[in-house]
């Protein structure tokens, strides 16, 4: 078995048989999720702690289900309305909770790279749930399960990612593991929303949306994240929609059975076209949010058996 | 007292030589320099074949007077200084409040007499450093205020810029710009780029500090005064100053060690005692850096000394605080561009202490009879590995920690008296 980490902080240190393995245990988790008893005991008897500083309704669900479902104890802390607020910082918070000795730590920050801060001074496992617009491994790994599902395969592909590249999270974790899988990686986006420096992680740049669809297996919309910007990226959100927003005009330029995907909230009408969005033939996003759960069951099932692993070999050292 | 420094390595960075001799030490004065016997009743000491150089002059020291006394006082700092062969200090305005009045400036004047080292003030540009109102530009050179400067504050306003420094120029005094397009280099933590963007850190287009020296050069050409950019750092911007020199322009230049023995990389994962202002370049912006400080097109290298508290740079790396302290990792720090073959010691000590000093119009900064006995001998070869709770500093904030130098300070003197080492 693979992944032998402590943490999952990002996809950029994990290798393809780590990817690998996460995803051919989370096929495991997608039957079980579809079972009517959907209980496992893998996390029986462990502590989650969900940890998010910034809003989250649909990541926190899908955590907490998770956690459920595999049998830990499931505690979430919205942090962004507590002790934040009276001064203390996040270290302090997280040598708090430390101290009450939880196994698995969600953690979800505003600012890049506060995950990794974190996870230095915690001795639980910690668990990336996204940290400003560095990583979202979670919601990588899971668009790798979904496109694995509709696709077959998860190498070999062309990716079209579309939309705000700049602020996005999802975009980097993406882009990291549809590399470190071979597939081909398109980035659209108007220049305004395009990270410099972007092309030398070997993905091609578009900002002519139909040209950089053509011939795409997969389509994967990004919200435009209205909150990170701090002002006149795009002239209008109807002029963005004429130019960047997927509808069935656009989509014709890709492969007649390329998915599309969208890792939600959708601005309907800004990013995507509903109709678009609803068609079942073409719209995997749905199948993304069942397809989150299963992932993350997944890779809290590896980081606590590492977690177990680690500490039954300081028992043993300590009998010794 | 009379000391006779004997078996030395001596760096002229005027005439740029290294020579073996003596240096003489008398009244507080470098007596005389060469071969030579002791006087009688002299103080021999001998330096084993070490470097004697004048003593670093170091440009843009932050001590924590006003306001922040717990992340370094006069005191720390100048211990700081000593240890790390800086003769003279010149304090920056950039604290709280600001020293913008002849009253805190004669404040901070009194307090700094704590030091064992030399130091000198500046004072702010503007009142507050808010950009608005020009400060007592007069009273303040009367109370012995050796520059102007707002710090890493721009001053927005072109016209209240443009007044402040002709007023400066009827006055002869020199003014010092942060060249940063603020509106590009708001809330920039890094420097764009492959490396930021995968980290996710918000970070400028380095032709924000090209358009900053652009702006200032204009109202140079305009205003005719006199003029140092504290810290240029990227390649782009290395023509308009040259250019600005070859046209006669009174302009003058500087550089932090950090963005000369650093780059953009060694912000690792998210390491926040690399999170400096302007933030760390590209590598061939340093490399390109490395090369005018050797030509002489930037005149000055400086440690840029920001104390910090660990409170302020425990945090994620967009939300802490920026800057670091050099007073003691300076000269190792230079050491390394000596070592690697790229500048001479005298160049390293032109940069250092030379230029500097006669910038500001010291008489410091040079090794020739008649000038201050301010004076460091070190051993550029010891290796070392630094551990930054070893520092006199009173924050430790320093990238170099756990880092491999090469360069040891034996011994500083100021005014011929012996204020590090034994």
């Amino acid at each position: 078995m693979a992944f032998r980490a402590r943490h999952l902080l990002g996809i950029e240190h994990l290798t393809p048989e780590d990817i690998r393995s996460v995803l051919d245990l989370a096929e495991t988790y997608v039957d079980l999720n579809r079972r009517t008893v959907k209980q496992s005991d893998v996390l029986a008897g462990m502590t989650q702690i969900n940890m998010f500083f910034e809003n989250s309704t649909r990541t926190q669900a899908s955590f907490e289900l998770a956690g459920k479902r595999l049998g830990a104890d499931v505690m979430n802390m919205s942090v962004a309305q507590s002790s934040v607020k009276k001064g203390e910082t996040l270290i302090d918070t997280a040598l708090t909770l430390n101290a009450m000795h939880p196994d698995l730590l969600v953690v979800r920050h505003p600012s890049s790279g506060a995950v990794n801060l974190l996870a230095s001074k915690v001795n639980c496992a910690v668990l990336n749930a996204g940290d400003g617009r560095h990583e979202h491994p979670t919601q990588a790994l899971l668009d790798a399960l979904t496109i694995r599902r509709a696709k077959g395969r998860i190498q070999r592909l062309t990716v079209a990612i579309c939309g705000d590249v700049a602020h996005s999270r999802v975009a980097r974790s993406n882009l990291i593991l549809l590399g470190k899988m071979e597939n081909r990686v398109r980035l659209i986006a108007p220049p305004t929303l395009m990270p410099p420096g972007v092309q030398e992680f070997g993905c091609e740049i578009f900002d002519d949306m139909r040209a950089g669809l053509e011939g795409a297996d997969v389509v994967m919309m990004l919200r435009l994240q209205k909150e990170r910007m701090d002002g006149g990226f795009i002239p209008s959100e109807r002029e963005y929609f004429h130019r960047y927003g997927l509808d069935g005009d656009k989509l014709s330029c890709a492969r007649p059975d390329a998915i599309v995907m969208h890792p939600g909230p959708m601005n309907r009408g800004v990013e995507i076209d509903g109709e678009i969005a609803d068609d079942i033939n073409r719209s995997v996003i749905q199948e993304q949010v069942e397809m989150g759960v299963a992932v993350r069951m997944a890779c809290m099932d590896l980081l606590a058996r590492n977690l177990r692993a680690e500490r039954g070999a300081q028992a043993v050292g300590v009998m010794v | 007292m009379t000391i006779l420094l004997t078996n030395a390595r001596l760096i002229d960075p005027e005439a740029l030589t290294v020579t073996e001799g003596s240096a003489l030490i008398e009244g507080g004065l470098i007596a005389a320099l060469g071969d030579m016997t002791a006087p009688k009743g002299a103080t021999i000491i001998d330096c084993g074949g070490k470097c004697l150089a004048p003593g670093i002059v170091d440009w843009g020291v932050k001590v924590g007077e006003p306001g922040e006394r717990h992340k370094e006082s006069f005191r720390s700092a100048g211990l700081s200084a000593a240890a790390g062969g800086v003769t003279t200090i010149v304090a920056r305005p950039d604290t709280n409040p600001a020293i913008d009045t002849p009253e805190t400036l004669e404040f901070v004047t009194r307090r700094a007499a704590e030091s064992p080292v030399r130091i000198h003030h500046m004072a702010a540009l503007t009142k507050g450093r808010q950009g608005r109102e020009m400060t007592e530009i007069g009273f303040l050179l009367d109370t012995g205020a050796v520059a102007f400067s707002d710090g890493d504050h721009v001053v927005e306003d072109t016209k209240v810029l443009s007044r402040a420094l002709t007023y400066a120029r009827s006055l002869g005094a020199l003014v010092i710009g942060h060249p940063q397009d603020p509106g590009l280099s708001r809330g920039a933590a890094a420097t764009n780029g492959k490396f930021a963007s995968l980290r996710g850190i918000p970070a400028v287009n380095p032709m924000a500090e090209r358009m900053g020296i652009d702006r200032d050069l204009a109202l140079i050409e305009m205003t005719g005064v006199r003029y140092h950019f504290d810290q240029i750092t990227t390649a782009r911007a290395l023509p308009a100053l040259q250019r600005a020199k070859a046209n006669g322009r009174d302009v003058t230049a500087g550089i932090s060690i950090h963005h000369l023995a650093l780059n953009e990389f060694d912000i690792g994962d998210y390491r926040t005692f690399f999170k400096l202002t302007p933030p760390l370049r590209s590598e061939d912006d340093r490399v390109a850096l490395v090369a005018a400080v050797a030509s002489g097109l930037i005149d000055v290298v400086g440690s840029m000394h920001t104390p910090q508290d660990e409170e302020s740079k425990r945090l994620p790396f967009e939300e802490a605080a920026s800057g670091a302290v050099g007073l003691e990792t300076l000269l190792p720090a230079a050491m390394r561009l000596y070592h690697s073959g790229d500048l001479t010691l005298p160049q390293i000590f032109r940069a250092l202490a030379l230029n500097p000093a006669n910038r500001l119009g010291l008489p410091q900064g040079r090794l020739a009879a008649g000038a201050p006995a301010d004076l460091v001998l070190f051993d550029p070869d010891a290796p070392f590995v630094l551990d930054r709770f070893t520092l006199k500093s009173k924050s430790k904030n320093t990238p170099f920690d756990g880092t491999r130098m090469e360069g040891r300070v034996l011994s500083t003197w100021v005014g011929g008296v012996r204020v590090f080492g034994e």
